[in-house]
């Protein structure tokens, strides 16, 4: 970490000027820190300060057992906690080999994809506050508030979830759970162009974006960024189309590819990703198999030595979760390779030789989850 | 031709914004879709499987199901629970464990559920109390059995 001094000598160079962004800034969605060298507008260099919210959630991980780690993690990308959860789920299952029921395994595409939906949702909101639009905030918690309240009856919580298990779902779904969410369906397509018509058809919302924060296929590539990020730069990188886990490989969905590069680009793809996760829930919904929600798992779960890797597509990108074993009942090392970092490190890539006035649009537009960067 | 493209544009936006207004301004007329609760005048309805907190259940003889077995305590990611336990004697004269003290802390559980799903004999569930807020850290250490209460008898 810099002090004051340090960083104003840093910037020496004729008229120059530094300014920080950060900790405590509404547009940064959580304690993120940017250190930003101007030449009048424009921006010169982009210097993101991390730590403000690191809890060592891995080496925390370490000392807790297979079944108990898996909470934990709803609190690294809360917005996609159901994702996370999944992620370290299967690792467990991919190293013990548990086979899931069919139930267990189409309950948790459906509340992957409900999570999905309301991050993006949030996302939408933030977004278009950032920009300075505030109608669609309210919009937008409005159809969250319902996916919240088809959470809260099945799983009992809101957003910190720990709802899937090793070898299943914690419990059964509610008996309500279809009739919510064929009602957040119906409600949540006549609302779509809603959408649209505040934020989406807005000129003055997509000449703040167009061409804005510009990253190359390559430079996304080489950025590691994963998601909507590296997929509005035509990366095609959903883990889901990639490699297949639970039931994606069964399931009819597009990978939206959008080769516009810029912020217009990947607020496009969300988008249409929420359209397509709609479609994917309605697949789903009226074909639940009837039969167990968990698999029979012993009390005390013991991977053989060993090391694994699974990985999933969470609302932001992917999302990894590697694992080295001793055979003992606590993991020996963690390690999680989350979306959020890797996208925030293209972020000086995207903003330099751009406005300061515009850096806003380019941040809004990765969808930064501060405590998935900082863990 | 510049000038031309460039009132174009304002038009454009002014055009596009009145559209946005337009909706905005129509949910003005429609009041029953706004959702705003005048919390705490208006409950929240709760869901049955809120998860607020972790209560030992007692029936009418003030009995609990709970044998003492930690299980519970071993689950618990983050030391929420404590479980103290005492020897009963047993009519036959044998000694047998029992609960003393169920100690739980709810300022640091995370209602993760973990520890129901651990017990045995299903003494513990989540409750949906959710107003805990209180003047006192201490008051938030609960002993979850009551006062006088005894193991069910049946109950291993
Ligand atoms: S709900 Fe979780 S944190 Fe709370 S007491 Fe039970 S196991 Fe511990
Ligand atoms: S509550 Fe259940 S798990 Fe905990 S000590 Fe009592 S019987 Fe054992």
């Amino acid at each position: 970490m810099y002090s004051t001094t340090e960083i104003v000598k840093q910037s020496t160079a004729e008229g120059e000027m530094v300014i920080n962004i950060g900790p405590q800034h509404p547009a940064t969605h959580g304690v993120l820190h940017f250190v930003i060298t101007l030449n009048g507008e424009t921006i010169k260099k982009v210097e993101p300060h991390l730590g403000y919210i690191h809890r060592s959630i891995e080496k925390m991980c370490e000392s807790l057992s297979y079944r108990q780690f898996v909470y934990v993690t709803s609190r690294m990308d809360y917005l996609s906690s159901h994702i996370n959860n999944h992620a370290c789920c299967l690792v467990t299952e991919q190293a013990l080999q548990i086979e899931l029921p069919a139930r267990a395994l189409v309950i948790r595409v459906l509340m992957d994809e409900l999570t999905r939906l309301a991050s993006h949702m949030l996302w939408w909101a933030s977004m278009a506050m950032d920009i300075g639009a505030l109608t669609p905030f309210f919009h937008a918690f409005r159809e969250r508030e319902m996916i919240t309240d088809i959470f809260e009856d099945t799983c009992g919580t809101r957003l910190t979830m720990n709802y899937m298990v090793p070898g299943g779902v914690l419990m059964d779904l509610h008996p309500d759970f279809q009739k919510k969410v064929h009602a957040f369906i119906n409600q949540f397509k006549t609302k779509l162009p809603e959408y649209d018509e505040l934020v989406t058809d807005n000129i003055i919302f997509q000449n703040r974006t167009k061409g804005i924060g510009y990253l190359s296929r390559e430079s996304a590539i080489s950025y590691g960024c994963t998601g909507p990020v590296a997929r509005a730069s035509g990366v095609s990188c959903d883990v889901r189309k990639h490699f297949p886990y639970a039931i994606y490989d069964k399931l009819d969905f597009k990978e939206i590819i959008d080769t516009g590069c810029d912020s217009w680009a990947r607020y496009k793809v969300r988008m249409q990703e929420m359209r397509q996760s709609l479609h994917i829930i309605e697949q789903l919904i009226d074909n639940i198999p009837e039969g167990d929600f968990q698999a029979k798992t012993k009390a005390v779960l013991k991977p053989p030595k060993g090391e694994f890797y699974s990985k999933v597509e969470t609302a932001r990108g992917e999302l990894g979760v590697y694992i080295v074993s001793e055979g003992a009942t606590t993991p020996y090392r963690i390690k999680f390779r989350s979306p959020g970092f890797s996208n925030l490190s293209a972020l000086e890539h995207m903003a330099v030789g751009g406005k300061i006035g515009d850096f806003v649009a380019v941040m809004g537009s990765i969808d930064l989850v501060i405590p998935d960067i900082d863990r | 031709m510049f000038l031309i493209k460039y009132i174009k544009e304002v038009f454009g936006a002014v055009k596009s914004l009145a559209i946005g207004m337009r909706r905005t301004l129509s949910y003005f007329v429609r009041p029953k879709e706004i959702i705003t609760q005048q919390y705490p005048d208006e409950r929240p309805v709760i869901a049955e499987r809120f998860r607020g907190e972790v209560v030992l259940m007692h029936d009418e003889n003030n009995e609990h199901a709970c044998t003492g077995c930690t299980a519970c305590e071993l689950a618990c990611p983050n030391g929420t629970i404590k479980i103290v336990t005492k020897f009963d004697t047993t009519p036959e004269g044998k000694k047998k464990k029992a609960l003393d003290t169920f100690v739980y802390r709810l300022e640091m559980c995370t209602m993760c559920n973990l520890c129901v799903e651990a017990c045995p004999t299903s003494a513990i569930k989540m409750d949906t109390a959710y107003e805990h807020s209180v003047f006192d850290r201490n008051k938030l250490t609960k002993k979850l059995n009551n006062e006088g209460s005894k193991i069910r008898s049946g109950v291993e």
